[in-house]
């Protein structure tokens, strides 16, 4: 038992919260147990309220600090994650710093999970001994202030971090737009119309392009990648690769020579997703901005054989540079908003469905292009053949998502996006559609409206998931024809229906190399391989770490309207840390004894958040303070006890084990006790 | 490399060249088989589905014997897909029900037997080719590559569903044979009906059932201009090929696909005779496919295959690229 004197005064609030835990731990016996078996602890007070986090409960704690002259407080109640802050607060009101307050989770960790009451009593009691022998060595902390660089890194210029970028530019302050294709624009681009309302996408999009394209304040970076993030919170530094264009930016006014006269003709498996040509020197789409094109050094033939550059002879403005290399830069930013969109399904990976085989099979992605004034049919609805038009279409639902051979998820956009499709077809075709759906889930703004004007215009809904879609024909009427296979679950039987066309609404996944780059910012993804944000409700555009923030589909499927808003919510946060100038971070750190420390790097790699570095020249490992989240990964793993922690160190953890096992009452059955008890129940 | 063998009866009899075909090609594929001894019928199709627990007690027998007999290699190898699943099942539903594996034991104590759920490992011989084998040696076996000939690819209803141990790439459309095809030279045609029924018994029970079942795949076949449809499974080859007479006189049609057994087209590849491989014992005559590959001569009457119209290129828009390493 650690000797550390009682001569601390304690007191110990223990709350109902109403009867989520007094429904199961009797908060009254805890109370009273702690004042009488505790005093010699330190314990001068001990009260259970209906409500800690009410006003009045708070003004309990601060009344008594004052009046008892209390040095330390422990509130068992909820996890620390709620509640720790308004504890904290009170207890600074009252003229206590507030790191002299410690949390039990009786709550999280007690009453919810614990079903035997007896079980549930004791142990709330042992989490409170616990608590009250740590908080012993709790010292004062000061929040650690760090300065706030105004500049902003936006990763991914889809119409989140479009509208992100032109949210922080127009309060004044500068904007880094980085894009790995050659134009913004993102997924939204690509379509024809949105839904409800059926505006077309380009018109509604590429004012905002153009608008990014131009803004004083927007530094935009396409044709780039991020490579390298260092720092933290305030002073982050970036180096981004800009990936040589073979153009000079400078030079080239756009006019389109080259494009017109480069002879080699590639599958455009990027922006016209595989259904149409370009060039090897190409721009991606009429509105791109910027406005200059690529050399795709890939296929281009003068990479490939070291001769023609055709571009190069016609181009008026000598613009074409094969000599351009690519370029490393490194960017100085105070904060960083990840938008870096999704990946479609690859929809091949159910070879039932027949896409990649069967030729007049789609993918909703090539579906909009099809329909797109400006795609490779010029809007005109045609088979895979380029002439002929369907006169009927199955449109499937749910491909690769909420299908757990897949992708366990819905992608949230596949319904509504499918009802636009039946109604373009109607509208352009006259054909007869299908759609095969599991459940129709329209929850949006309108969504209803349309799905009932679809309805309406006689689209034919069957239920169920399809089966297989396959050429091979067996009734009257199927020759030659796709043959959807599919249980109508309403009919309650098996059906065949033949079609001319079929369209897999493909799923939402997350970006291939999503894992990689959340590795390299140092957040972390779901088990889907979505970003994680802070708090799925409360905080849904930031992440753990402190100065990341993310907005869009990189946290999961979004529609155009709710990544539109996340962009905004992120860049409002971004612009709160601005505005304050500097930042106050919980000095809940981790921090190194160099003396101690024998250069293993062991902690390098386990920490989470990217905080611990290498310095090679002194063979010892260093925390960057302002990235340390105080997680204690680290301080665990140190073989040789070099790192201890702010608000973790291991006088404060042993001595909490050891409250916890009630060596401190001396009566070391009565948690162990109560634990075989739960072992056993 | 060593396994226990399950020939079942059909091969014993109705597809005797499956059975010779293997045997001729254990020694060029390595494959060491221990039969194993004194083995009874599997039961087939219908038995399970009406006295359960008979069924897996008869099919529980071969698995004690091979559970008495592995010394060495606890896998046992069936080429038959009816006893592969049968023989697969049993032990699956006898380590997930205790109460039957009971049952069953006692069953088997009778005759002073016993079996332990999940000591034996059931495998198909094609699951043991590609995994064990593997595409890349098979490759380099092939001493007479099947250039030319145009294979469907069948798997039968019975060995990758229900996939119990999940043996298979992707039990509702899989892709493994076609790539064992490919590897042997032969030119892969598309089959969507790869894994559908063909027919099983009910050749004896309801024959117009089975006739429907068989025209659709034969002329599956024929649609995609198959030479030759390759099998897997016994009564497979016993349905389509046998009952192929029949069913063109039911339906007042004309399909001539020879059904092989994929042990068939091995040995070919691999340069063995046609007479050791059983082959020119079916009932659909193969002679003009195997004359694609030089391997027979053509009677008169047989007139050369013409030679298939090529597509014209098409300018409609462009199809998806295979997903990487997938085989076409």
């Amino acid at each position: 038992m650690s000797e550390k004197n009682a001569r601390e005064r304690i007191g110990v609030y223990v709350c109902h919260c109403g009867t989520n835990i007094a429904g199961v731990v009797d908060v009254k016996e805890v109370a009273r147990w702690a004042t009488e078996r505790l005093a010699n602890r330190g314990v001068v007070v001990a009260r259970d309220d209906k409500f800690m986090c009410s006003s009045l409960g708070q003004e309990l704690i601060e009344s008594d600090i004052e009046k008892l002259g209390l040095t330390r407080v422990v509130v068992a109640a909820c996890s620390p994650h709620l509640h720790e802050k308004t504890f904290r607060a009170a207890c600074a009101r009252a003229g206590l710093n507030p790191y002299l307050c410690e949390m039990a989770s009786i709550r999280e960790q007690v009453s919810w999970v614990t079903a035997d009451k007896q079980v549930a009593t004791q142990k709330a009691k042992a989490m409170i001994s616990g608590a009250v022998e740590r908080v012993h060595y709790h010292v004062p902390l000061e929040p650690l202030r760090v300065p706030i660089n105004e500049a902003t890194l936006v990763v991914g210029g889809g119409i989140a971090g479009i509208q992100a970028a032109l949210e922080i530019a127009n309060t004044g302050h500068p904007v880094y737009l980085v894009e790995r294709d050659p134009s913004i624009g993102g997924h939204m681009a690509q379509f024809d119309k949105t839904f409800p309302t059926l505006d077309c996408a380009a018109c509604i999009l590429t004012p905002r392009m153009s608008e990014a394209g131009s803004h004083p304040n927007i530094h935009l970076l396409t044709w780039s990648e991020v490579e390298k993030v260092d720092g933290s919170v305030g002073s982050f530094s970036v180096a981004v690769r800009k990936k040589a264009r073979y153009v000079n930016t400078d030079l080239c006014t756009g006019c389109g020579i080259c494009v017109e006269k480069c002879p080699k003709k590639v599958i455009d498996s990027e922006f016209e997703v595989g259904i149409a040509y370009r060039k090897a020197v190409y721009t991606p789409f009429a509105q791109a901005v910027p406005r200059y094109p690529v050399v795709d050094d890939l296929n281009c033939i003068y990479f490939e054989k070291g001769t023609c550059k055709a571009c190069e002879k016609f181009c008026p403005t000598n613009a074409i540079d094969f000599e351009q290399q690519d370029e490393l830069i490194t960017l100085e930013v105070g904060n960083i908003i990840l938008a870096t969109g999704f990946d479609l399904f690859d929809a091949r990976r159910i070879p039932q469905y027949g896409y990649g085989r069967l030729a007049n099979i789609f993918t909703s992605l090539e579906f909009e292009r099809m329909c797109n004034a400006a795609g490779p049919t010029e809007g005109a609805i045609v088979l895979r053949d380029g002439r002929t038009a369907p006169r009927s279409v199955g449109i499937i639902h749910c491909v690769g998502s909420r299908d757990r051979n897949y992708n366990p998820y819905c992608s949230a956009i596949c319904c509504m996006q499918s009802l636009k499709f039946a109604h373009l077809l109607h509208e352009r075709t006259g054909a007869k559609v299908y759609n095969f759906y599991i459940d129709i889930r329209t929850p949006g703004k309108d969504f209803d409206e349309f799905y009932q004007r679809v309805l309406e215009e006689g689209t034919l809904f069957v239920r169920g998931k399809v089966a297989e879609v396959t050429d091979a024909a067996r009734l009257l009427g199927e020759e030659g024809k796709l043959i959807i296979q599919v249980e109508d679950t309403l009919v309650g039987r098996q059906r065949r229906i033949p079609v001319d066309m079929v369209i897999l609404s493909a799923g939402l996944e997350p970006r291939r190399d999503a894992d990689e780059v959340a590795r390299q910012f140092g957040i972390s993804c779901s088990s889907a391989g979505w970003f994680t944000e802070k708090h799925p409700k409360l905080d849904p555009v930031s992440t753990m770490t402190e100065g990341l923030f993310v907005a869009g589909c990189a946290s999961g499927p979004k529609d155009i309207p709710a990544s539109v808003a996340q962009g905004s919510a992120a860049a409002a946060r971004v612009i709160s840390y601005i505005e304050q100038g500097e930042l106050s971070l919980e000095p809940v750190r981790a921090f190194i004894e160099a003396a101690k420390c024998s250069g293993c790097r062991i902690c390098n790699d386990l920490c989470p958040f990217n905080a611990i570095t290498f310095d090679e020249q002194l063979v010892v490992s260093e925390i960057t303070t302002a990235l340390c989240q105080g997680c204690g990964t680290c301080v665990a793993a140190c073989p040789a006890g070099a790192i201890s922690g702010t608000g973790f160190s291991d006088e404060q953890v042993l001595a909490q084990i050891e409250g916890l096992l009630m060596l401190n009452v001396g009566d070391p059955t009565a948690f162990v006790g109560s634990h075989a008890e739960l072992v056993e129940a | 490399m060593r396994y226990l063998f399950y020939p079942g009866c059909s091969m014993q009899r109705t597809a005797r060249p499956y059975l010779d075909s293997l045997h001729a090609i254990q020694e060029t594929l390595e494959l060491e088989l221990e039969e194993v001894h004194d083995w009874n019928c599997c039961g087939a199709t219908e038995y399970m589905s009406i006295y359960r627990l008979p069924a897996f007690a008869l099919i529980g027998r071969n698995l004690a014997l091979a559970q008495q007999q592995a010394n060495g290699s606890s896998t046992v190898m069936a080429a038959c897909s009816a006893c592969y699943l049968n023989l697969s099942k049993t032990d699956h539903y006898m380590r997930e029900d205790s109460q039957l594996s009971q049952d069953v034991n006692t069953a088997l104590q009778a005759g002073g037997l016993r079996y332990d759920p999940g000591t034996i490992a059931v495998r198909h011989l094609l699951d043991v080719i590609l995994n064990d084998i593997g595409v890349e040696r098979i490759r380099e076996l092939v001493t007479r590559p099947l250039t030319g000939l145009r294979v469907a690819a069948y798997y039968g209803c019975m060995i990758v569903r229900p996939d119990l141990e999940h043996r298979w790439e992707n039990p509702e459309y899989p892709t493994a044979l076609e790539g064992l095809m490919t590897a042997l030279g032969a030119e892969v045609v598309d089959f969507p009906l790869k894994t559908h029924c063909c027919g099983g018994h009910m050749t004896q029970i309801s024959p117009e059932t089975a006739y429907e079942l068989i025209r659709r795949l034969v002329h599956g076949a024929a649609l995609y201009e198959a030479d030759v449809l390759v099998t897997v499974c016994p009564m497979c080859q016993l349905n389509l090929d046998a009952y192929q007479v029949e069913m063109n006189k039911h339906f007042k049609t004309d399909y001539e696909i020879p059904i092989l057994f994929v042990t068939q087209l091995m040995g070919l590849a691999f340069g063995k005779d046609p007479d050791e491989l059983g082959l020119g014992r079916e009932f659909v005559d193969s002679g003009p496919a195997l004359a694609k590959i030089g391997l027979a001569a053509l009677d008169d009457e047989q007139a050369p295959p013409s030679p298939r119209k090529k597509r014209k290129k098409e300018e409609g828009l462009p199809m998806p690229p295979p997903m990487e390493g997938e085989l076409r």
